[in-house]
């Protein structure tokens, strides 16, 4: 191998070498941060591991909203039409969050409850994440475009 | 009959796009000069008769034309005139012909500035430019006519989404649009330089002020974007990796590498390949961008139109075009040209690494864009990746960047050493590390990602600063507005660089209950919330709270945050109230009311330099279009290149050592 070449080969090596190693971040860390979306009855059905953040959606079940009086806890309840979760957060929730609405929590699902960290409602009255209306689909409970 | 003739007008313009995706190609493949001459009038065309129809629909938007099922959809009597104006793009079919109207807008700016090109390459050029045409407004006519009719018309229309009745809003699609879209531009001349089988340094040239052009426009539009979630979201973050902000990040930064990229094969000759493909990857991405905002493919703020057809029309369009422009590729790959050879240690191996990092980067953000998208699709299950990965990625690949980002404009082209690069930044490397360690003493923010942030971003200020003045000195016409326009972008990113660390590190966060007379403390201020009233807007009535903000019990202003509530469509929202500063910005948002005792859930933020973000971006733009006006750029083919490009130079010549 002449100089040149071999200082390129080196150059090269440490290149593969770097984008390898950013590669094998991204994929551990792509594991970490992926949620799972799950539905009410897929909590009702199977186990989840308490250690594990994933996206819950669905609808707010009328009348299930409870805000605490001292500080910004909220309970309420979301629904697929075949399977209702409660939820707690605490925090302030989103413009378009109401009973009725389609919206999705991030959080952890312990002692049968979903411990919210976000909860997310979209920016549109007419709007419906893709994933809580699927999920509705799935239990007969979609009607049209209304949420 | 109004909007009959905006939809003739849209048919008309459709009509010219085919043929000049066509005439001035058989003009060019056949020698035929009247062929080729047609592309800059019917170029001119398709913009006259696009912005014909798009002035169409505008005028129904001010003349509230509910007959027009669009205008019905996205504007009402209660709006004011320049909310009806941005109702054009506030929606999905008005927001496609906003982008054709770009498209020929550019193709007028091709035909205007490009006297130095060959009539061959000039018609190559346009030509594409047709095709893309032709694929847009066939979409738009085909699946997405703005003039549909809604007869009879309803007595008023639904209302423009009140997070779009903003005036951050009014320009935010337009200059993100201007960006994608001037992609094409670049696209076009890597494309007609294949057809013509060769990639010649002086089409790289021409191409170069149009990259940094639409790279500057599409800098601000994310910002201008950044900017609005910022403030108008209530959420208090400025950038959410959201897909729709990394559809627009992704060519942001594969621009990024391309503008670096042009830079050594048009200086240099190296990297020709590259560039062509790294020119090909910028407008795919843009398509891209489009094709995930507009399918509804994705869970979104922007996903406004959610319609399979229209998903699978660009599906189609994007394969045609990826598929097309990397078969051409690998016909002509092999009779691309080879650049000259260069050391580890030389301005071209900087650049490389500038590129391996920026497309690195870009492809870490496609993955984890694209990645639930692929699972949903296998059926193994419904997925997001979060921001955390993003930001993991980030941190990894952008350090080696601002590492290395003075170092660049420093070496010598081919051939350089480290200790003759590193010396003239000697000063900036010890005064970034003592200007951080100050600052933060000042500041009483002792943090790792804080301190090292503005290590880097006061490396990367400084070296800019250092070419400059080394430039300055060593030239005898001072700095190149490239070379200037290069120092303020860097600059620039020091900036950015700075305010991210700061907010990211160092925001102080509170969501709390609020009582009328009740003292919050919050990072060295006092907020006291005084009452909550009722106030009335045009197409809306709000709470408004009006809170005092104290520093060391002296009253300093009243910050009035408000929850709106729209009338038409009876939408909630929450207005904040922003006291915007250049170390700080105080943040109040309006949660729900709470009790009956008066008390409101409300979120209180102070943002350590958050300006400093958008700051950095818009020194950014300003240095992309300082760049772009480089006179280098626009000369017809000088003797000297043409020497270069016939092979006749070496490259020991020591008047390009310099940078030129």
């Amino acid at each position: 191998m002449t100089p040149t070449r071999k200082r390129r080969a080196i150059f090269v090596g440490i290149l593969v070498l770097g984008i390898s190693a950013a590669a094998a971040v991204g994929i551990v860390s792509m594991n970490q941060n992926m949620m799972f979306f799950i539905s009410p009855s897929d909590v009702q059905a199977q186990e989840f591991s308490p250690d594990r953040q994933f996206r819950l959606g669905g609808l707010v079940v009328d009348g299930s909203v409870k805000h605490s009086q001292d500080d910004l806890q909220v309970e309420f309840a979301v629904t697929d039409g075949a399977a209702e979760v409660p939820i707690v957060f605490e925090g302030i929730l989103p413009d378009l969050f109401r009973e009725g609405q389609g919206i999705i929590a991030h959080g952890f699902l312990r002692n049968g409850r979903f411990e919210a960290n976000e909860v997310l409602a979209k920016h549109d009255e007419n709007y419906m994440p893709p994933e809580v209306k699927r999920a509705l689909e799935k239990q007969n409970h979609y009607y049209g475009e209304e949420g | 009959m109004i909007g009959e003739f905006g939809q003739f007008t849209l048919i008309l313009a459709l009509i010219l796009a085919l043929l000049l995706s066509v005439l001035p190609m058989v003009g060019a493949w056949r020698g035929h000069d009247r062929l080729m001459a047609s592309a800059s009038s019917l170029a001119l065309g398709v913009f006259v008769f696009t912005a014909a129809a798009f002035a169409t629909l505008a005028w129904g938007f001010l003349q509230n034309d509910f007959t027009i099922q669009y205008v019905a959809a996205h504007s009402n009597l209660l709006l004011p005139w320049y909310y009806r104006l941005s109702g054009v793009w506030g929606g999905h079919e008005g927001s496609l012909l906003l982008w054709v109207l770009m498209l020929g807008a550019w193709m007028t700016a091709v035909v205007a500035l490009s006297g130095s090109l060959g009539k061959q390459f000039r018609a190559r050029v346009l030509a594409v430019m047709g095709m893309v045409a032709v694929g847009f407004l066939s979409f738009t006519l085909l699946t997405s006519n703005p003039f549909e009719r809604l007869l009879p018309g309803p007595p008023d229309g639904n209302d423009l989404n009140p997070l779009l009745q903003d005036p951050g809003m009014i320009f935010h699609p337009p200059l993100l649009y201007m960006g994608y879209v001037g992609f094409a531009v670049a696209f076009a001349f890597a494309i007609a330089g294949l057809i013509g089988g060769k990639v010649e340094r002086q089409w790289v040239r021409w191409a170069k002020p149009w990259t940094l052009a639409a790279w500057g426009f599409l800098t601000g539009g994310i910002a201008l974007g950044s900017w609005w979630a910022y403030y108008e979201l209530g959420w208090g973050g400025w950038w959410f990796w959201d897909p729709v902000e990394n559809a627009s990040f992704m060519p942001w930064l594969v621009g990024a590498a391309l503008i670096h990229s042009q830079a050594v094969t048009e200086k240099r000759g190296a990297f020709p390949a590259w560039t062509v493909l790294l020119s090909i990857a910028a407008f795919s991405l843009s398509l891209l961008g489009t094709f995930l905002v507009r399918s509804g493919v994705l869970t979104s703020v922007h996903a406004f139109a959610t319609d399979p057809e229209r998903g699978l029309f660009i599906l189609g369009f994007l394969v045609v075009v990826v598929g097309g422009s990397l078969l051409l590729y690998a016909l002509r790959a092999p009779r691309i040209m080879t650049g000259e050879g260069f050391a580890t240690l030389s301005r071209e191996s900087a650049l490389l690494m500038n590129n391996v990092f920026l497309a690195v980067a870009a492809a870490m953000v496609l993955i984890g864009t694209l990645y639930p998208l692929i699972v949903d699709f296998l059926g193994w299950g419904q997925v997001s990746v979060g921001p955390p990965y993003f930001s993991a990625m980030f941190i990894l690949l952008m350090t080696p960047i601002v590492l290395l980002m003075p170092l660049g404009p420093m070496s010598r082209w081919q051939n350089d050493e480290f200790k003759r690069t590193m010396q003239p930044l000697l000063w900036a490397l010890i005064g970034s590390v003592l200007g951080a360690l100050v600052i933060c003493a000042l500041l009483g923010v002792w943090n790792l990602r804080a301190v090292t942030g503005w290590i880097g971003g006061l490396w990367v200020m400084l070296g800019a600063v250092a070419f400059f003045m080394r430039q300055r000195r060593q030239s005898r016409h001072g700095l190149t507005r490239g070379q200037l326009g290069m120092t303020l972008a860097h600059f620039g990113v020091g900036v950015f660089v700075i305010g991210v660390a700061m907010v990211e590190s160092s925001t102080f966060e509170r969501d709390l209950r609020f009582e009328p007379g009740q003292i919050v403390d919050a990072a060295g201020y006092q907020f006291r919330l005084e009452q909550v009233v009722t106030v009335k807007g045009p197409n809306w009535s709000a709470e408004e709270a009006q809170i005092t903000v104290m520093k060391n019990g002296e009253e300093l202003l009243l910050m009035k945050p408000q929850k709106r509530r729209y009338y038409r469509s009876g939408q909630v929202m929450s207005q904040i109230a922003l006291q915007p500063g250049f170390t700080h910005d105080l943040y109040v948002a309006m949660g729900e009311p709470l009790g009956n005792s008066g008390a409101w859930a409300m979120r209180i933020h102070v943002k350590p330099f958050i300006r400093w973000i958008w700051g950095g971006a818009v020194l950014m733009l300003i240095g992309g279009f300082t760049a772009a006006t480089d006179r280098r750029f626009w000369q017809a083919q000088s003797a000297e290149d043409a020497a270069i490009d016939a092979g006749r130079v070496t490259a020991s010549s020591p008047t390009r050592a310099l940078p030129a």
